[in-house]
């Protein structure tokens, strides 16, 4: 040829075998969490839009209840501390499997308290008039409260199968992460949405 | 030289990490964990909806070329049947063969053999992929059939139109295409977070990030692209299923709420979309050029980081589809700007193609010519891009059969072309026979020419102010004397449909071959060849799994008897 070309490869030592910078699951369930956070973004960004074309900035609108800004407050409040518990459980986990059990049975009670703290919530609401179709402010606040709900029952699910599991002494440490780092997605958005969708 | 690496292998059944060995006909087609089965699933599944997309181009074609003729094969088409079928086409095309032939076949055949894995890291999860995706496919070709006819609301479906059944008469179609739309992203989503995660915990002993080959840094970056887009598009689609089944406003100014909405949620991910189903084509291009052209490709990282930067940029032009939707002026120039500026990483990419070809020994083999066409008719897609993309001329062009040959123009290279590269450069190595080449060129001929025949009377027309989504133009006096261009446009569209038979019976032929292909027909360096075609079960032979030494791209390396080096083959 030509146009010779100089020769840039270098010889390299004897391939090893390489570290995985994370676990097959963890990586998998952090690049989920992601596609979830554009989703949640996608509900907020239009709620913001809709709420700021309000007619006379009226908001919540003319004849629709206001949300139960306290009692959400509290509900709130477990919902974080399910939180902080599974985080002692992980370290619990770390000496002991055994010493992990109550913590994270623990986290999956207060779990369950938000979820069913909602349901109660949600019915008052229904019976003030507050519907899908009363009003776009309904509309919102039953999609994305109700798609963070939907997300809180599948990540409590899974909360469920792991720590039997974890009973069994037979739960993996990236097992636990996984389903940790679910779970905190979902602790962690709900705050946002308190804010964006209750005080805001 | 290696001995080990390139000795043929007799006994494929030795590796077997996935069990089954007498699994029956369902296990084996349709319950496969295996990377290369599902692939398969993939591509064929696409194919066929690829002939359905055709053939439903080809009815709208003749109404439109010969207003209220009785189409032969389907008979008379009435208005609604007409943008039922455009609507489905473009649906079909972009979702149901771009998208799984580029990203999801290939991507599961390739990223493994490319990075020397035995499978993906979540096999389960990906053959459920495939079940999703196929519950999705069966969906939108239902939906043609519900009562009421399929969706005629565009494949952009915009609300209000969309949203409610009073207005487009499609109740039931509307809202399976919508279900049907968002099963596919699903899909595609366990698809994508197993590529990522397969590439970065995956690779051989030694494959370094730079060397990993461009098509699966491609592919990869294009599922990252599409998974970060993706989720503002479902909560879109969620919103807009509401509003058609249970009476939500999201979208009804008349109860508060903002049809312009959709066009924002639709166009974030729709603008992302296009580069998704572009970088898995450039991919594909670059491998097979620089292995034909016998040259270490030009400029390999800036080619890396060039798709980087298109996938970010991509995220911010895409008001650019909604010049004429009311949007502030202001905002118009700022989305003209970004929308330029992406023609650079774009041109980047072409201009990194030709100096890799400059000085090349090259080889016009029938991927190649594919590849080649592919430079040759995206340009056309680019630059036609640009009047668009000025918000100035868009006021004009917008809506016209101008946008259409555009979009064409970059789609039909991507999905068709692309398509076809990889299919004629990889069949070896999937099914273990070759493609005749003689066929393959015709073929190619007779694919890429008529294409032109199709799509430049339409920009004609586009210019002439014909707008797009028209059932019968001879009711427009002032449309109806270019007739003759849309009749051109609709022959040479026959004409290539005829040639795809050229194809299939070139498929045909091969898969029944007994003439067994190479290992390394193309001779080429990545790691795919470097096992027999087709692979075994874990991809290589057991012991044999491989290491990589150096780059994929070290073609005609001065000092060497051979002019490739594989990049597993120790020096
Ligand atoms: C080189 C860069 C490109 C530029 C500057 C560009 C620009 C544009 C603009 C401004 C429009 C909107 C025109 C209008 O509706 O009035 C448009 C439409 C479109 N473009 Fe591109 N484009 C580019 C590349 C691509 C690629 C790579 C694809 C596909 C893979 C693509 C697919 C489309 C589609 C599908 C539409 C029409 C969508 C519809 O309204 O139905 N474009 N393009
Ligand atoms: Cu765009």
């Amino acid at each position: 040829m030509e146009h010779a070309l100089e020769s840039t490869v270098q010889e390299r030592p004897e391939p090893r075998e390489g570290e995985k910078l994370l676990p097959d699951g963890v990586l998998g369930m952090i690049l989920f969490i992601f596609t979830e956070a554009m989703l949640f973004a996608g509900f907020i960004s239009a709620f913001v839009i809709v709420k700021s074309q309000a007619a006379g900035q009226m908001w919540p609108p003319f004849g629709q209840p206001r949300l139960p800004v306290e009692e959400t407050a509290v509900n709130t409040a477990a919902l974080l501390v399910s939180g902080l518990v599974l985080g002692f459980a992980q370290f619990a986990f770390r000496r002991s499997a055994r010493q992990a059990v109550l913590p994270f049975a623990v986290s999956i009670f207060l779990g369950l308290f938000f979820v069913g703290f909602q349901g109660v919530e949600w019915a008052q609401l229904l019976g003030q008039g507050l519907t899908l179709q009363s009003s776009t402010y309904g509309a919102f606040f039953y999609l994305i409260v109700g798609a963070h709900a939907i997300h809180a029952v599948g990540a409590l699910a899974a909360l469920v199968w792991a720590w039997f599991r974890l009973r069994d002494d037979d739960l993996g440490q990236s097992a636990f992460t996984t389903v940790q780092l679910f779970w905190y997605f979902v602790v962690l958005l709900w705050p946002i949405l308190y804010w964006k969708v209750y005080l805001a | 030289m290696a001995q080990a690496t390139t000795a043929p292998v007799q006994d494929t059944h030795g590796h077997d990490t996935h069990g089954h060995h007498d699994e029956g006909w369902f296990k084996k087609y349709f319950w496969s964990t295996d990377h290369k089965m599902i692939a398969k699933q993939y591509l064929w599944t696409s194919i066929f909806m690829a002939v359905v997309g055709g053939l439903m181009a080809y009815v709208f074609r003749m109404q439109l070329a010969f207003p209220g003729i009785e189409v032969p094969g389907f008979g008379l088409v009435s208005p609604g049947e007409y943008n039922a079928l455009i609507t489905n086409h473009g649906s079909i095309m972009i979702f149901w063969v771009a998208m799984p032939m580029l990203i999801a076949a290939w991507g599961n055949f390739l990223i493994p053999l490319m990075i020397g894995a035995d499978d993906m890291v979540f096999p389960r999860i990906n053959r459920l992929s495939f079940q999703i995706f196929l519950i999705s496919a069966i969906l939108i070709l239902a939906s043609l059939f519900v009562q009421g006819g399929g969706f005629g609301g565009a494949w952009t479906s915009y609300p209000p139109l969309s949203a409610n059944p009073e207005y487009n008469l499609t109740g039931l179609g509307a809202s399976i295409w919508l279900i049907a739309v968002a099963l596919e992203f699903v899909a595609f989503l366990l698809g994508g977070i197993n590529f990522i995660v397969t590439l970065m915990n995956s690779r051989a002993p030694g494959m370094k990030a730079y060397d990993i080959p461009v098509t699966v840094w491609m592919i990869v970056i294009a599922s990252i692209l599409f998974m970060l887009s993706v989720g503002p598009l479902i909560a879109g689609a969620i919103m807009l299923l509401f509003d058609q089944t249970l009476n939500t406003g999201f979208y009804d100014p008349a109860r508060g709420g903002d049809p312009i909405l959709w066009q924002h949620l639709f166009w974030f991910f729709g603008h992302p979309e296009v580069y998704v189903v572009l970088l898995p084509a450039i991919g594909f291009v670059i491998d097979i050029i620089a292995t034909f052209a016998r040259k270490k490709l030009f400029g390999y990282k800036i080619m890396v980081y060039t798709a980087v930067a298109t996938a970010v940029l991509s995220f911010f032009v895409w008001a650019h589809h909604q010049f004429i939707a009311g949007i502030d002026p202001r905002m118009a120039n700022v989305f003209t700007v970004t929308t330029l500026l992406i023609s650079v990483p774009i041109a980047e990419l072409l201009f990194v193609i030709i100096a890799t070809l400059y000085g090349g020994s090259i080889k016009f083999t029938t991927p190649m010519l594919w590849a080649l066409s592919f430079v040759a008719t995206f340009l056309i897609g680019g630059v036609t891009g640009i009047f668009l993309g000025a918000s100035g001329s868009d006021i004009y062009l917008h809506d016209t059969y101008f946008v259409l040959a555009h979009f064409h123009y970059t789609f039909f290279p991507i999905a068709i072309i692309g398509g076809f590269a990889a299919f004629t450069y990889w069949f070896p190595k999937m099914f273990g026979t070759m493609l005749d080449e003689t066929l393959g060129k015709i073929h190619f001929w007779g694919t890429v020419i008529p294409f032109q025949f199709i799509f430049i009377p339409l920009f004609a027309l586009g210019l002439g102010g014909q707008h797009r989504r028209i059932y019968n133009f001879q009711n427009f006096p002032e449309l109806a004397s270019m007739q003759p261009l849309r009749v051109t446009a609709t022959l040479a569209l026959i004409v290539m449909i005829l040639f795809q038979l050229v194809f299939f019976w070139n498929l045909f032929r091969s898969l029944r071959s007994k003439e067994k292909a190479p290992m390394n027909p193309w001779k080429a360096n990545t790691l795919e060849w470097t096992t027999p075609s087709p692979p075994p079960h874990g991809n290589w032979p057991p012991d044999q799994m491989p290491k990589v030494y150096r780059g994929p791209y070290e073609y005609s390396v001065p000092d060497r008897d051979t002019d490739y080096w594989p990049q597993n083959e120790p020096s």
